[in-house]
């Protein structure tokens, strides 16, 4: 099978994933980016799940989907309170626990 | 009697054509102009709906070609033959042995259903540019009206139940951004709501069915044709074959029947289909007649073998469908009768349409409710353009038929000349559309012996001629009032009304100029309306006549084409584009004064089985002692015999060589007796609604006026149907809140008294205990070592601080690269 070709796509969402969320600013990027990474993840297990010839790897990928969905509905409540309360949602003035 | 011209081994070659293999592009056309219209309507000098329009006219030449190549398919082979279907599937997701296809399953059905919603669609956009003219979301209203369209042509062509229930969603997504399309309204965005909720009730049952089917089916759908259990073909098959269980397919059936329950508004989750008129007029004629409520009826008519087996339709004297569809007939048009919104009495006049389309299905009579769904579709199409029109030109935006119309015939005569077609088919009279399919719905039902239901039938009849006959004299006779007579609401304060002006503001603040009614009174709308209604009414009046069952056989056209015969077929005959390979045996003597065609039989095998080719005579509909013999020798169950039909042991019992596709079913012969009657009821509708509508509206007879409010037993029915059965409050006060409250009320108790009991009882004890290691160990022992820690915490501390820097992104990386060296251990480490 093509497992590699697999592989080497997830890994490029997920490095693309990890560095929407070190460089973005906006907070509605950083969490596009977050998706990224769940569903390079998600491509791994399918490719695996192929590969293995078990359909254990979808269901762990539709599960992974079906949590990602209700985090990204928290995370935008976040970010919608994070608007109302500062009229902004760039994350560099978000440094009130700055130790 | 007996088929004595056998022909050994005649192999049928079918034909076919390159619309016919490739209808799957059909859906696709309107679903990329929706990607076109989404990403450059806005730049584009139409604003996207020249997008829309294209896509719907190419798909509509699909269709037609399609039709077209598929006629050509049914004339080319012999009469009787089993016609398979022209299947093409790919595979789009496959693993461990599950795999889910895409392509197209292509017969009679879906032909005459694509046929009948692209050309709805064209007309339904083409009205909707002169309609929504400078609307503010124009563009969005034509990419989801495309997308809409694309997901009922999706759902048509569908090979299995998983691009079935794509199409499905896919309507289900664009029905709410189209009936809450001025969502600004509350009300507006309520409806929206409401309807895909309550669609979505029934969906459950659309995912739980077709998984109760593919667990049932996959094993005998994948050794015997080779296909997979979500197959549309499979699952027919499967459900006629002897093997499924009682309890799976019974289940799968009616799981499937309450999705379709849900989707086509019949009782009791109709709830949604006359709010759904919150929108925009051109939206609820396609939600209305060909798309979207069609959805239930057709997934029924679809799958109808795992129906036929899993309701035991003709088996008894009621199942599940036909009581279904009987209430919703009585109940909705019942419900017509208090409305004074024209659109509400439109929607519960297709709810009730909808109803005969079911118990059609319900009771066996196949044919006659899929033609019912290919007629009712134009004249009803026809009558939500005529309200559109109307409330477009005449009634300013309203669409109350008490306050706002009245007398409407002499300003807008297009508009009355097709509405008074339109509601003469919808009546069923005769010689129009309506009555070759209505009519024949309730003839069969009563002749395959629901004698009930073809009762309620026909009271549905008598009911649907009265609230017509009550809509048309309130808009188009008597005085015009309000609106019509040039009164403006802007003026006065209508509360009730506000939602109507406010849509009318929305569909038309950018163009007052263009705007003539603001100082003319009601007038004929511009050619972009009345277009479609021309078209629609041509064919409200005469799209009857391809199934004309009076005038004889050769007017049997949409029978021929469409249904599927009940053969016993080779199972791989049906499994490949060309041909159905098996024998074919022409009968020799045809029937000269026969209604039906002379039955040529295409066996699945060499094995000779005596075949009689019976009749059924239009007039006297006996069995001649003969047929009986040839029947009881055959060991046909009597019940075929007596009709006379040709006998196919599908649908009644378990083919033993080779697979059935379809149930035998019987029709009724057309009597003009039976006809008659239900001409003379619908007449009879029709006159005692004049009649009390003159006493009550223009004459304002005391007798009539204000008798609701005299009567009892008339007072509770009206407020029973005003407050539309109190099945709303049902839903909304008793289900939802009998479940949210105490929910609710329970989180809240376990909330007080057991979590914080608990976590108070523990913050005592804790007290406590820590009162006494304070006393004893803290202040002794630890101390000493917390000053020390505290001091290298404290160095720790202030070393490590710019780490913290309160900048999200910065955790991050260090995050990730904390998981990465992580990563990095355990590769050399395993390594």
């Amino acid at each position: 099978m093509f497992v590699n070709q697999f592989l080497v796509l997830a890994a490029v969402l997920f490095c693309i994933g990890v560095y929407g969320v070190i460089a973005r600013k906006n907070a509605v990027l950083v969490l596009m980016s977050i998706e990224l990474i769940l569903n390079s993840v998600n491509i791994n297990l399918l490719a695996f799940s192929m590969r293995n010839g078990s359909l254990d790897g979808h269901t762990f990928a539709l599960y992974i989907i079906a949590i990602a969905a209700a985090e990204v509905g928290v995370g935008l409540a976040m970010v919608l309170l994070m608007y109302r309360n500062r009229r902004s949602i760039d994350l560099d003035e978000l440094s009130e626990m700055k130790g | 009697m007996f088929a004595a011209a056998t022909e050994a081994a005649t192999e049928v070659a079918l034909k076919s054509g390159w619309f016919l293999e490739n209808a799957w592009v059909i859906p696709i056309i309107p679903a990329l102009s929706f990607f076109l219209i989404i990403f450059f309507g806005k730049r584009m000098p139409k604003k996207g709906s020249e997008f829309g329009v294209a896509s719907m006219v190419g798909a509509l030449v699909f269709s037609a070609g399609a039709a077209y190549q598929w006629i050509q398919r049914v004339n080319g082979a012999p009469e009787g033959a089993f016609i398979s279907p022209v299947v093409k599937t790919w595979t789009w997701w496959q693993n461990s042995g599950v795999s889910f296809g895409i392509g197209q399953h292509v017969d009679g059905l879906t032909v005459a259903i694509l046929l009948v919603v692209a050309f709805i669609s064209t007309l339904v956009q083409i009205y909707s540019l002169e309609y929504l003219r400078g609307d503010r979301r124009y563009t969005h209203f034509f990419a989801s009206l495309t997308l809409f369209s694309a997901g009922m042509l999706n759902m048509v062509v569908a090979e299995n139940m998983i691009q079935l229930i794509l199409g499905w969603e896919i309507m289900g997504l664009c029905s709410f951004l189209l009936i809450g399309h001025w969502w600004e309204e509350g009300a507006n965005s309520r409806a929206a709501l409401k309807a895909f909720f309550t669609t979505r009730t029934g969906d459950i049952g659309l995912l739980t069915g077709t998984a109760i089917l593919f667990f049932s089916a996959n094993e005998w759908t994948t050794k015997t044709l080779g296909v997979s259990g979500f197959s549309i073909r499979g699952l027919s098959s499967w459900a006629l074959s002897g093997n499924p269980g009682n309890a799976a397919i019974t289940m799968g059936a009616i799981a499937l029947f309450i999705a379709a329950i849900g989707k086509s508004g019949q009782f009791p989750l109709h709830t949604w289909l006359p709010d759904a008129m919150a929108g925009p007029t051109p939206v609820s004629s396609l939600l209305h007649s060909s798309t979207m409520v069609v959805a239930g009826v057709f997934l029924v008519a679809r799958v109808y073998p795992v129906f036929f087996k899993g309701m035991d339709i003709l088996g008894s004297g009621a199942n599940f469908i036909v009581i279904i569809g009987g209430v919703t007939i009585v109940i909705a048009a019942l419900l017509a009768f208090v409305q004074t919104d024209i659109k509400k009495v439109l929607a519960y006049s297709t709810v009730s349409q909808l109803g005969y389309m079911m118990m059609g299905l319900g009771a066996g009579a196949w044919l006659p409710a899929v033609f019912h769904i290919f007629t009712h579709a134009f004249f009803k199409a026809c009558l939500f353009l005529g309200a559109g029109s109307i409330s477009h030109s005449s009634s300013h935006h309203s669409f109350e038929m008490k306050k706002d119309m009245g007398g409407l015939r002499k300003f807008m005569p297009i508009t009355f000349v097709t509405w008074i077609i339109s509601t003469l088919a919808l009546c069923g009279v005769f010689p129009f559309s309506g009555f070759f399919s209505k009519d024949e719905i309730i003839d069969n039902v009563g002749h395959n012996g629901y004698s009930v239901f073809m009762y309620v039938g026909l009271a549905g009849a008598f009911l649907t001629a009265a609230y017509m006959t009550r809509a048309t004299y309130l808009t188009f006779f008597g005085q015009p009032r309000g609106a019509s007579a040039g009164e403006h609401h802007e003026e006065e304060s209508h509360d009730s009304h506000a939602a109507h002006d406010d849509h009318a503001d929305h569909g038309h603040d950018t163009h007052d100029s263009h705007d003539a009614h603001a100082s003319h009174g009601p007038h004929e709308s511009g050619w972009l309306i009345t277009a479609p209604l021309i078209i629609l009414a041509t064919l409200a009046l005469s799209s009857g006549f391809l199934n004309a069952l009076p005038f004889g056989e050769k007017f049997e056209n949409f029978k021929k084409w469409v249904e599927p015969s009940a053969e016993v077929i080779n199972p791989t005959g049906i499994a490949y584009v060309v041909g159905s390979v098996g024998e074919a045996r022409i009968a020799a003597d045809a029937p000269t004064d026969s209604t039906l065609a002379p039955d040529a039989e295409v066996m699945s095998d060499s094995e000779p089985v005596p075949v009689e080719d019976s009749h059924s005579t239009a007039g006297a509909g006996e069995a001649t002692p003969e047929m009986l013999r040839s029947t009881t020798a055959a060991g046909e169950d009597s019940h075929s015999a007596e009709e006379g039909h040709h006998s196919s042991p599908c649908g009644t019992e378990t083919p033993e060589q080779g697979v059935c596709a379809a149930p035998q079913l019987n029709h009724a012969p057309f009597k003009w007796s039976k006809a008659g009657l239900s001409m003379l009821i619908v007449f009879a509708g029709f006159l005692l609604s004049l009649l009390v509508c003159i006493q009550l509206y223009e004459k304002k007879n005391k007798k009539f006026v204000g008798l609701t409010e005299r009567n009892k037993v008339l007072g509770f029915g009206y407020k029973l149907l005003v407050n539309k059965y109190y099945l709303d409050v049902l839903y909304e006060k008793i289900i939802v809140r009998s479940i949210a409250h105490p929910i609710a009320a329970a989180v809240y108790w376990f909330n007080q008294k057991v979590l914080d009991g608990v976590v108070n009882g523990a913050g005592t004890t804790a007290k406590g205990i820590a009162g006494w290691v304070y006393r004893n160990i803290d202040q002794r022992v630890v101390d000493g070592a917390v000053n020390g820690t505290g001091s290298v915490a404290q160095g720790a501390g202030s070393a490590l601080r710019p780490v913290q820097s309160g900048k999200v992104n910065q955790y991050g990386a260090l995050l990730f690269g904390a998981a990465a060296i992580g990563a990095l251990v355990l590769v050399i480490v395993n390594t």
